[in-house]
């Protein structure tokens, strides 16, 4: 009876789909490599940053199950993403808008 | 400990079920994974100011890094933490064996990713570069540093868990310690896999 009571039941992924997101994980790592002996001048950083999202997000919603967590769990994740953009664009802010540059 | 609990089935009691053990657990982690987040973060601040500032110094260091070298750490270390997601779901359907046996997987992995990195650093200061050269190896020597620093300590913290997992102590119903080393783990990935392009690939 106590098995039936606690509504959310722990999800467990399967092996297939660590194996899917890994030969993903694989592919991507190929794009970036690949890409960066290419020359697309400044859009070099902006594509390497976009997959490394990516592959940063299938680590965390596969391989950190944050795909089946509760809201306050992706609230605890996300937070700090949020502390990190601020932290980085107001650091920029600060430093490219000085009247007397360092 | 777990079967008191169970037994406290009545009323307001101090004692928590293990359910509430593991979320309070795996809530701690995810906040510790926050403060993580933010310790690389000012890394990542300077990097991203210095590299505006100097584009051309950071173009021209970076083409010293192996990229090739890096691609395989990046590769090894991957496949370390799908070895760390099956030792997860292995405990978790109670396969202590296979689960014990992809923990070693992943550590063997990660001494992997330690040695050649000691390749690359050797190379790096035969060739005279050092953390003083430039910022921009300033910054290279401090990230991986770091970066490794996390590394060990995510092997030391597997290998208590995995002699734990072989003596049998994690099952179905207890693997938190599993799920909460592997969530430490694919950090250590996660930072990985905004580094190498950084440093490695773009400069």
């Amino acid at each position: 009876m106590s098995e039936h009571t606690h509504s959310q039941e722990k999800h467990i992924t399967s092996y297939k789909t660590y194996f899917i997101v890994w030969v993903a994980l694989m592919v991507l790592t190929f794009v970036t490599v690949y890409i960066s002996y290419l020359d697309f001048g400044q859009l070099n950083i902006v594509i390497a940053m976009v997959v490394a999202s990516i592959k940063a997000g299938a680590v965390a919603l596969f391989f950190m199950h944050l795909k089946f967590e509760d809201s306050i769990t992706w609230l605890f994740a996300l937070f700090p993403i949020a502390l990190l953009f601020l932290l980085i664009g107001m650091t920029i802010l600060d430093t490219f808008t000085r009247i007397f540059p360092i | 400990m777990e079967q008191a609990n169970m037994d406290h089935a009545e009323g307001h009691d101090l004692h928590l079920t293990p359910e509430q053990e593991y979320g309070i657990s795996k809530l701690g982690m995810w906040l510790f994974l926050g403060t993580e987040i933010m310790l690389f973060g000012g890394l990542f601040a300077a990097y991203a100011i210095f590299r505006a500032k100097y584009p051309e110094m950071f173009l021209e260091s970076h083409q010293e890094l192996n990229r090739e070298m890096g691609a395989v750490n990046t590769c090894i270390l991957i496949f370390s933490s799908l070895t760390m997601a099956i030792g997860v779901t292995a405990i978790q359907r109670g396969k202590q064996m296979l689960a014990g046996i992809m923990i070693l997987v992943t550590i063997i992995c990660g001494l992997g990713f330690g040695v050649v990195k000691y390749f690359e650093y050797g190379a790096k200061f035969a060739h005279h570069i050092y953390p003083d050269t430039n910022i921009f190896f300033s910054l290279y020597f401090m990230m991986t540093g770091l970066h490794m620093l996390h590394v060990f300590i995510g092997l030391a913290v597997l290998g208590v868990i995995m002699v734990l997992t072989f003596k049998g102590k994690f099952n179905e119903k207890y693997s938190t310690p599993v799920e909460m080393g592997g969530l430490y783990w694919h950090l250590v990935d996660l930072v990985w896999i905004y580094l190498f392009p950084l440093l490695y690939l773009v400069g």
